[in-house]
């Protein structure tokens, strides 16, 4: 008790003394606390409804905060940062949530997958260039942004091998990649460690058949260490890009990092 | 003689201020988030009837709502990490935290006693045994709030805390069920505050309260 004296100190006082104190106490306190509360409230207000930086985008208060925390998850990102993988048979309960930059119907004749990079011309693959490269298989979830998820079976080549095959050992690859549909009617921005990482692949086969169209045929993303809207279907171009790149999502209020 | 007491440190009081609003921040946005895929019900009991978004105007705000939840989750955890280390070092901790089994059969007779089921209280400090595994349970749901979330905002970085909790999945359920019993405890807290009458929500404010001489007890 003793050495509680000190912190919880005790007044004995008369009555009307006592009353007066305790009075000055609650009034200096309640009106502490309710300027509090207005700051607090004021500054809420503004966080909600400060200007957005664009028609559809959140308050820039807010885009800002998402771009922090999204260079501080990308700082971290690592290799060995892997989604969990699954046994085959647990594949299931990936939606088909969208189908922006697929409206017209698929040409595959006529499909090429054009790649851009800074200071060299175009180059134009077709999937069987693709097909060249090793194929990669990985069974993981696809998380949507809205909350659901599911697990897929995908096919591939991974997207640090087809990238090395345009910048030699050694030689640095910009920081960005930005991916469309043929019509660039969809798109979506990213930073090129989440598009290196290992499984991140550029595949053209899903459950061991080859991409239905809905499913983005002939080509789309899987990009496990991103929420599904960052992994397009139907990829017509491939640009790296030492800007960052605007995205359909973060257009429309959302994370641009989108990462997990 | 009445006697002026203080009753709650100044830092105690501040940091639950502080976080009453920080968490309703964050129950507000997680609903918003939540809409968005709302799949959890028990029996017949949907969370949450149509009406109730429609009530609150929860519909298509997702984008906001996970910019407002990944700011305050900021706030939230500086707040919690700040009270938790405030109350060890102040040596409120020795009020708050139980320290001995027989403080789960005290809160029995703590709870029988407010159900006006049994007169008599057993002894007590500040807190009362109810109150001890209450208030140190909430802050252990915060503390699990966090690690749950962050199981589900990076499941891949941070895969080890993903596969503690079960997976992706279980990690969301374990997430929103902690958020429905925040909820049950605000109902029961803001009650058991009312029936506690001003005296002890003004010490809560202000720190202290006024104790008549003859009602105190030996143990204050």
């Amino acid at each position: 008790m003793k050495k509680n004296e000190r912190r919880h100190p005790e007044l004995s006082l008369p009555d009307t003394e006592a009353q007066r104190l305790i009075r000055h106490k609650t009034r200096r306190s309640f009106l502490v606390g309710g300027i509090a509360a207005l700051g607090a409230v004021g500054a809420y207000e503004w966080f909600t409804h400060a200007p957005a930086p664009s028609e559809n985008d959140i308050p820039w208060p807010q885009r800002r905060v998402l771009d922090f925390n999204g260079r501080l998850s990308e700082a971290y990102l690592d290799d060995k940062h892997l989604m969990a993988t699954y046994p085959p048979d647990k594949v299931g309960g990936v939606k088909v949530n969208g189908n922006f930059g697929m409206e017209q119907p698929l040409e595959p004749e006529n499909w090429k997958l054009q790649v851009t990079i800074p200071g060299r011309a175009p180059a134009f693959l077709s999937l069987a260039d693709l097909k060249q490269l090793a194929k990669t298989e990985i069974t993981t979830r696809l998380s949507c942004i809205e909350g659901w998820s599911g697990v897929a079976h995908w096919g591939g080549a991974r997207f640090s091998e087809f990238t090395r095959n345009f910048f030699g050992p050694g030689q640095p690859v910009p920081p960005y990649v930005y991916m469309a549909t043929p019509d660039g009617e969809y798109y979506v921005g990213l930073d090129s460690k989440s598009a290196l990482h290992p499984q991140t692949l550029l595949a053209y086969e899903q459950n061991g058949k080859p991409l239905e169209e809905r499913r983005g045929a002939p080509l789309r993303l899987a990009i496990p260490v991103k929420y599904g809207i960052k992994n397009i279907k139907r990829i017509g171009l491939i640009q790296y890009t030492d800007k960052r790149p605007s995205d359909y999502w973060a257009d429309e209020g959302y994370d641009w990092f989108a990462g997990l | 003689m009445p006697i002026i007491k203080e009753k709650h440190l100044l830092g105690t009081r501040w940091f639950h201020w502080i976080n009453f609003p920080l968490l309703f921040v964050m129950i507000w946005s997680g609903l918003l988030i939540y809409w968005a895929f709302p799949t959890y019900k028990i029996g017949p009991i949907h969370f949450f009837p149509q009406w109730l978004y429609d009530l609150l105007n929860v519909p298509q705000r997702l984008a906001e709502g996970m910019a407002i939840h990944f700011f305050f989750m900021w706030l939230f955890v500086i707040n919690g990490v700040l009270y938790v280390s405030y109350t060890v070092f102040s040596g409120e901790w020795r009020y708050l935290v139980p320290q001995s089994l027989s403080t789960f059969r005290h809160a029995w007779s703590v709870v029988l006693h407010d159900l006006r089921l049994r007169r008599d209280l057993p002894p007590q400090e500040k807190y009362n045994a109810a109150q001890q595994i209450a208030y140190t349970a909430i802050v252990v749901m915060g503390a699990g709030s966090v690690l749950t979330g962050l199981a589900i905002y990076k499941p891949a970085q941070l895969n080890w805390l993903t596969a503690l909790f079960g997976g992706y999945e279980m990690a969301r359920m374990f997430h929103f069920t902690l958020t429905v019993l925040y909820l049950l405890f605000f109902a029961v807290h803001v009650w058991q505050v009312i029936v506690a009458g001003w005296n002890n929500f003004r010490s809560m404010v202000s720190g202290w309260e006024v104790v008549n001489e003859e009602e105190r007890t030996p143990a204050s």
